[in-house]
C-alpha cells in the first residue's frame, strides 16, 4: 500500500511517544483512542482544560455537535484547544468534530460545515473514498447523519469529495472528514496527524 | 459504492451516542428543553414510564404527528418505540424516518413469543436486556445497541444496576472461558454461538451498551457509566423532577465527568425534588415489573 506522506520514519530509538488527546466531552472518543494506542501513541481522554495542554495532537472525535459544543462551552475548554491549534499543533476532527472546528463554532477552519447534510440516519451509508495525501488506495469512510463543507476560503485544501460536496479539507494542521474512519478500522488519518505531530514537534524543537 | 442500513452503519450512530444522554419526551417543547440542556438524542412517546405505569391499560405506538412534530423541533437525532414484536409499528417509524427504533417493554408486548426480526429493517433497533442472554438475544435479532432495563418508571436505580452487572459481569466470565466450553456457555445463555464466541473474543459486546430504567440524579448517572454502561436513557427521572431543565443539564454533565467526584458533587447541588420513586418489592407484589416482558 503506497502511504504517501506516511512514509514518515517512525520515531527514534529513546523518543518519547507521541502524546495525542481525544476531546471525551461525548462522542465515540474511545475507538480514536484505541487506534491512536495501536500506532504507538499515548492516547490521552480529555475532558478538562488541564488535559488539553502539552498535547503533540488533539482529535475532536464524532458524536452529537450541539452536546459537545455545550460541553466545550460549560467545562471551559475553547482557550486549550485555541491554543493548541494556535501552536501549529495539529487537530483531526470527525463528523462532529468537524462541524466543532468550523467558522460558526471553534473557527480553527476557514469553513463553514452544514449539519446533517445527508439527511437522517436512514440515509447513513458507507463508500469507498480516495483521499488525497494518504496514498491512492480508498478508505473505507463510514457517514453518520453527516455533515459537508458547505462553503471554504481560498488557503483549504479539499481532499476528498462525495456527491460534489467536499467530504475532507485540510486547513493548515487541521484535517476535518465528515465521515468516520474509526468505524472502519483503516488508520491512514490518524497516522497523517501523527507524521504531522512528529513535523510540528520537530519545527519546535529547531533552538531559534 | 455507497452502501446503506450496513450493519456498521446502524451501529455506528450507537457509536456517536456514547458518552451521552437520550431523554424521554412527550411534546416538541420538551424535545427542545432536552436539547438545549445537552441530550444526543431525544426518544419521542406520549407518555413518560411513569404515567404509563399509573394510568395502566394498553400502552402503543405514539402518534405519527406527535412524533413530526418533534423531528420539526429538533436537529439531534429522534427514537421512537414500538412493542415488542409489533414489526407493523416499526414499519410506521421506519416509514416516519425516525432515527432508531426501541422495541420496548415500556410499552405493552405484541407478542409473547417472538422479537421483531430487526435485520429485515433499514432503521437500527436498541432492545432492552436484563442480563447477557437476552442482550445476545437481541443481538442475534438485529439489534444494534442493547440498554440495560433496569425497572422504568420508578426512579429506583436498584435493577439498572442489577441488570448491568449481570451483563458486564456476564461478558467478563464468557472471556475466561476455554473455545470448547463456548458452545456449552451459549446454550446456558440461551444465545446465537456466533455472538458468544464474538463476545468472548472480543471481552464486549459488538454493540454499544447503555443503561436505562431508573436513573434519577447526577449520580445515578455517573454511578451507571462506572459499572460500565456507555451512555444513559432517561425516562421519567427529568421530566417528573421539579426542575427539568437544571436536572437534564446536571444529569448530561455528570455522565461526562463520571469518574470526577468533584463535578458530579457539583452537579449534584440545588437540583430541586427529584421524581418520587417506587419501591421495587412492592411493584414486584402486585405483578407489575416490567423488565419480565419480552425476554
Amino acid at each position: 500500500m503506497d502511504r504517501g506522506e506516511l512514509a514518515a520514519p517512525p520515531a527514534r530509538e529513546g523518543e518519547r511517544p507521541l502524546r495525542v488527546g481525544v476531546l471525551a466531552s461525548q462522542g465515540d472518543f474511545a475507538a480514536h483512542a484505541e487506534m491512536l494506542r495501536e500506532l504507538g501513541a499515548e492516547a490521552v481522554e480529555a475532558r478538562g482544560p488541564a488535559e488539553l495542554s502539552e498535547l503533540d495532537a488533539l482529535v475532536i472525535p464524532g458524536g452529537e455537535s450541539t452536546t459537545i459544543t455545550k460541553a466545550i462551552e460549560r467545562d471551559g475548554l475553547a482557550p486549550a484547544i485555541r491554543e493548541h491549534a494556535a501552536a501549529g499543533r495539529p487537530v483531526l476532527g470527525t463528523c462532529a468534530g468537524m462541524i466543532v472546528c468550523d467558522r460558526d463554532h471553534l473557527g480553527l477552519i476557514d469553513a463553514r460545515a452544514r449539519r446533517n447534510a445527508f439527511g437522517r440516519q436512514l440515509a447513513s451509508f458507507e463508500t469507498d473514498l480516495e483521499i488525497a495525501g494518504i496514498g491512492p488506495d480508498p478508505l473505507r469512510a463510514v457517514f453518520i447523519r453527516a455533515p459537508w463543507i458547505e462553503e471554504h476560503g481560498e488557503r483549504v485544501e479539499v481532499l476528498a469529495r462525495h456527491q460534489g460536496h467536499p467530504v475532507a479539507i485540510r486547513d493548515g494542521a487541521v484535517v476535518a472528514c465528515s465521515f468516520h474512519p474509526e468505524l472502519a478500522g483503516d488508520p491512514r488519518l490518524h497516522a497523517l496527524l501523527m507524521a504531522m505531530a512528529t513535523s510540528a514537534r520537530k519545527r519546535e524543537e529547531v533552538p531559534r | 459504492m455507497a452502501e446503506r442500513a450496513t450493519f456498521r452503519v446502524k451501529r455506528g450512530l450507537a457509536e456517536m451516542l456514547k458518552g451521552g444522554v437520550i431523554m424521554d419526551v412527550v411534546t416538541p417543547e420538551q424535545a427542545g428543553l432536552a436539547e438545549e440542556a445537552g441530550a444526543v438524542a431525544v426518544m419521542a412517546l406520549e407518555r413518560v414510564p411513569a404515567d404509563i405505569r399509573r394510568d395502566g391499560g394498553v400502552a402503543r405506538m405514539s402518534d405519527p404527528t406527535m412524533i413530526k412534530e418533534i423531528q420539526a423541533a429538533v436537529s439531534i437525532p429522534v427514537m421512537a418505540k414500538a412493542r415488542i414484536g409489533h414489526f407493523v409499528e416499526a414499519q410506521v417509524l421506519q416509514a416516519l424516518e425516525v432515527d432508531y427504533v426501541d422495541e420496548s417493554e415500556v410499552l405493552t408486548p405484541a407478542d409473547e413469543a417472538n422479537h421483531i426480526d430487526k435485520h429485515a429493517f433499514e432503521v437500527p433497533f436498541v432492545c432492552g436486556a436484563t442480563n447477557l442472554g437476552e442482550a445476545l438475544r437481541r443481538i442475534g435479532e438485529g439489534a444494534a445497541m442493547i440498554r440495560s432495563k433496569g425497572e422504568a418508571g420508578t426512579g429506583n436505580i436498584v435493577e439498572a444496576v442489577r441488570h448491568l452487572r449481570e451483563i458486564v459481569g456476564g461478558i467478563r466470565r464468557l472471556t475466561t472461558l476455554r473455545a470448547e466450553e463456548l458452545p456449552g456457555a451459549a446454550k446456558d445463555l440461551r444465545a446465537p454461538i456466533d455472538v458468544v464466541e464474538e463476545v468472548a473474543g472480543a471481552g464486549w459486546l459488538p454493540v454499544p451498551l447503555f443503561c436505562a430504567g431508573g436513573i434519577a440524579t447526577p449520580a445515578d448517572a455517573a454511578l451507571t457509566i462506572q459499572l460500565g454502561a456507555e451512555g444513559n436513557f432517561v425516562g421519567s427521572g427529568i421530566f417528573k423532577s421539579s426542575d427539568p431543565e437544571r436536572r437534564a443539564r446536571a444529569i448530561v454533565e455528570a455522565t461526562t465527568h463520571a469518574a470526577d467526584p468533584e463535578r458530579v458533587a457539583a452537579a449534584s447541588a440545588d437540583l430541586g425534588e427529584p421524581m418520587r420513586g417506587d419501591d421495587i418489592a412492592q411493584l414486584a407484589a402486585e405483578g407489575e415489573l416490567l423488565q419480565q416482558r419480552g425476554i
